[in-house]
């Protein structure tokens, strides 16, 4: 059974079994990888993309969720890899592993569409969904700090 | 900036992706198709100026780095060693992965392929420094015979040589080819530290960029043609076996391709994709028999380690004078036991592993921390020459010391691929990696003290027991079938106090639970123990804790500094009111750390961590912002396991699974951290420091430390959340 959404700007037609998550949709039929796998019971962040712009967590987001939708992922967030976050995470040199970066960076990304001047604790309690094992914490408010303050 | 875009120098594929050149990477699969390439193709194009070097027409400095890249930015910092003595312009420089295929065969020329022990800086800089500057003699004869000048009238510096009195240039790349030819001078000069121009400055580092854009530079992200999935379901008893599996009702699911047993441990479904595998898999029945592991728990597991606290076989790893009988002539005499749990690593990328085996050879693509351990497994699994094996290393979404001596996940791949022809791309979930991780060990720990009248600490006693790593891991490295690297944080070299009457002594007690090497090891829960019952001492004397300590380093000038420095710091014993610290020191891996940790507990007994105040002396920093981010990550990665990390057992099973029962800190428990640095250069070692692990060990007992002085409650086992920090009113 086929299910049509848009992903990064394209149209697609995805064929799957009702219970296969976005994750592995987008991971496996559309071979963009950016979007991660760390728990599958979104506990974790890694796999955070949009769905019509606001996050979700595509290991429990499924076919039927995204009929005729608008998805993106990491490598749709920008046309040239310059997101003002994607930009301000080089400055702030804030990966370390990388593993859990995009979700948060897509996670980011929903909290200022929906909060552009967001306060530090609006965005720990938006980030907080997110886990890095490499502690990056701090430099990823000091990021998301900087894109406020640039804007 | 040059860029390179002529693919014949990047034979392997992720190099190329993670060396940050272009704004997108390339599909990895068509870089990674195996037998693109022959080994050692690059030689033929790009003549190496040392094994370390090679540069292109265009300036391109292409570096190798035998270590893994795990967060703690070596693939930028091993780079910059080089770099600083070849004076290359830096953003020439590409870093490329060594394969442990072509370091075999050519007689071990990139050394040691570890990433543990915080190794990477610390075990290289000498080789890689000389290697640096033997490149950049090699240059600057070659242009001093080109232009028929004495070599001393030339200097080299960013990627030119320039001959000073007639300004006359020639560019690294116009001349690079012709140098490779000349031989490698044996003795060079090394800069002093009063020259470094890269060595000491916080380069950005290369790989951020491709971190946040989501390139598939992860192993978990590798595709080939014609790959197959597999979901693997290993016996959840630990030390258990697979005694049979029923595959009828999986076989005819969609994508299914195969079942298959892994040794006699695992089943294995091979799919389409993933989460076809992992639905069947998931729809398995399998019957386990649990062997060793029935009846296995963590209290059957405590009693045996309490049992061999008393016995007499333990392996003593240090003995100053004679403890027992200065214990029995003590006018006070503390004593305290103490116990630290299981702990998983919970890399964010979970255990994977991609293999194709076929024809008697071996492709594996693998996020590894030790390259040539991986080769080294794979060849010994399937039975074929090591050089029939080739080790694609990825960077990896986490090591924490899961992926270096423990290769069970490599072995895993390397056997299920071997019963199939096509490539195999092995994911566990995370379910299978909480419960089949090689655990920081579960210890128990005995300590006595005795002051004389005076009040002088005269005697420390220390028993641990639990099990041992190296049997599992590196039987290579015991003395005589003993563990007495389980005595770290006790012994000479990482124990800086000074006791007239010291002893400690470990007590082995192996059991089926495999064990391993968790971020600082044994310094870990050692450091612990060690720290916390000093404090005890501490505060049984009515003695400040940081002056306590003061007392006992007189002979040690280096922990000494670092402990005035982070009191100094952190403005200990001059906090505001409710704000309650700890103080904590612990030496590892040729660096001190201190810490000083800020808390406040509140009448329900919620702990919270205000700020993490860190001073390092590891000799030389060579990135400080590396750095910075480095005591961040290890005050985050102990901080979470001082609080939430526990892995218990119940039946021979671990009985956590996943994030909601295995917690992670998260952001909104992250500490302010400050770093200071104490840097001592070559004042007390000729060896540097490593500082991916020294930030781990100290926070525990800082924060248990401080914990005490807010609630007067001694914390003897961990984690905190075990204990109720305010009794009930």
């Amino acid at each position: 059974m086929t299910t049509a959404f848009v992903i990064n700007g394209s149209n697609v037609e995805v064929d799957a079994d009702a219970d296969t998550p976005l994750l592995w949709i987008i991971r496996e039929r559309l071979k963009l990888t950016g979007t991660k796998f760390g728990c599958g019971i979104a506990q974790c962040g890694a796999c955070t993309v949009h769905l019509d712009g606001h996050a979700v967590r595509s290991c429990q987001t499924f076919r039927e969720d995204v009929a005729n939708r608008r998805v993106t992922t990491i490598e749709g967030l920008s046309a040239n890899s310059d997101h003002p976050l994607q930009k301000a995470w080089i400055a702030e040199q804030v990966p370390q592993c990388g593993y859990c970066q995009s979700g948060q960076i897509m996670q980011a990304a929903a909290l200022l569409n929906a909060n552009p001047k967001a306060t530090r604790r609006e965005i720990v309690e938006g980030m907080d969904g997110n886990i890095c094992r490499c502690g990056t914490y701090p430099r990823i408010i000091h990021a998301i700090e900087r894109v406020i303050g640039e804007t | 900036m040059h860029t390179n875009t002529t693919r014949r120098t990047f034979t392997f594929g992720i190099s190329a992706a993670t060396a940050g050149l272009a704004a997108s990477a390339h599909p990895l699969s068509s870089l990674a198709a195996p037998g693109n390439a022959p080994i050692g193709a690059n030689k033929e194009f790009t003549p190496e100026i040392t094994a370390w070097v090679k540069i292109e027409p265009d300036d391109t400095t292409i570096i190798m780095v035998a270590r893994s890249e795990m967060g703690q930015g070596n693939f930028t910092t091993l780079p910059m060693l080089v770099a600083e003595e070849l004076d290359c312009d830096w953003r020439f420089v590409r870093p490329q992965y060594v394969e442990p295929n072509e370091n075999l065969s050519r007689g071990n020329a990139w050394g040691d392929m570890t990433t543990a022990a915080s190794i990477s800086i610390r075990g290289s800089q000498s080789y890689l420094r000389k290697a640096g500057a033997q490149a950049r003699y090699m240059l600057i004869a070659e242009a001093a015979e080109r232009w028929q000048v004495p070599r001393d009238e030339c200097v080299a510096r960013d990627s030119v040589v320039t001959h000073a009195p007639t300004r006359r240039t020639l560019r690294y790349g116009e001349i690079a080819e012709a140098a490779a030819n000349r031989p490698i001078p044996a003795d060079v000069r090394l800069k002093h530290p009063d020259e470094w121009r890269l060595i000491g400055q916080s380069i950005p580092r290369v790989d951020v960029r491709d971190k946040a854009v989501g390139s598939p530079i992860y192993a978990i992200d590798v595709r080939l043609p014609d790959m197959l999935f597999a979901s693997v379901w290993a016996c959840p008893f630990l030390g258990g076996r697979l005694r049979s599996f029923d595959a009828s009702q999986v076989i005819g699911m969609p994508g299914v391709r195969h079942v298959v047993a892994v040794e006699d441990t695992a089943v294995a479904v091979l799919a389409d994709s993933w989460w076809q595998a992992k639905k069947a898999r998931d729809a398995l029945l399998i019957i386990w028999d649990p062997v060793a592991g029935k009846g296995l728990s963590t209290q059957t597991l405590r009693d045996t380690y309490r049992r061999g606290l008393d016995a007499d076989d333990a392996a003593i790893g240090r003995r100053i004078g004679d403890s027992s009988k200065a214990l029995s002539q003590a006018a006070l005499v503390v004593r305290a036991d103490y116990e630290a749990p299981y702990l998983a690593h919970t890399t964010m990328e979970p255990q994977t592993c991609t293999a194709h085996v076929r024809d008697g050879s071996a492709e594996v693509w693998a996020p590894t921390q030790d390259a040539d351990r991986t080769l080294l497994n794979v060849s010994k699994t399937l039975g074929i020459p090591a050089s029939k094996v080739i080790v694609h290393k990825h960077h990896l979404g986490g090591g924490f010391g899961r992926r270096g001596l423990a290769q069970d996940w490599a072995r895993m791949a390397a056997n299920i691929a071997r019963q199939v022809e096509r490539p195999v791309k092995m994911i566990w979930t995370r379910e299978e990696d909480i419960q089949h991780d090689y655990y920081r060990p579960m210890v128990l720990a005995r300590q006595s003290a005795g002051f004389d009248a005076a009040g002088n600490l005269i005697a420390w006693k220390v028993r641990v027991c639990g099990p041992s790593m190296l049997v599992g891991l590196s039987p290579d490295r015991l003395t005589n079938g003993q563990d007495l690297e389980m005595c770290n944080a006790f012994q000479n070299d990482d124990m800086a106090y000074r006791v007239p009457n010291f002893e400690v002594g470990y007590v082995m007690r192996n059991s089926s639970v495999p064990v391993g090497f968790w971020r600082g090891v044994n310094h870990s829960q050692n450091g612990y123990f060690r720290e916390c019952f000093i404090d005890e001492l501490a505060h049984v004397r009515d003695q400040d804790p940081y002056l306590f300590r003061r007392n006992l380093l007189s002979e040690a000038p280096r922990s000494l500094a670092v402990l005035d420095e982070v009191a100094k710091r952190a403005n200990w014993g001059r906090t505001a009111k409710g704000i309650f610290q700890g103080i904590a020191l612990v030496e590892c891996y040729n660096s001190v750390t201190a810490q000083v940790v800020d808390i406040s507990v509140d009448d329900t007994g919620q702990l919270t961590v205000h700020r993490v105040v860190c001073a390092i002396d590891a000799c030389y920093i060579v990135n400080p912002n590396i750095v910075e981010a480095q005591m961040q990550g290890a005050v985050a990665y102990a901080l979470g396991a001082v609080l939430y990390g526990e892995i218990t057992l119940q039946d021979g099973k671990v009985q956590q699974s996943n994030f909601h029962d295995y917690r992670a800190l998260r952001m909104n428990e992250m500490p302010q951290v400050e770093t200071y640095f104490v840097s001592s250069g070559d004042k007390y070692s000729k060896d540097w420091g490593g500082v991916g692990e020294p930030g781990t060990p100290p926070l525990a007992p800082a924060v248990c430390n401080a914990v005490f002085a807010a609630t007067r409650k001694r914390i003897r086992s961990l984690p905190l959340a075990n204990h109720q920090l305010r009794s009930p009113q």
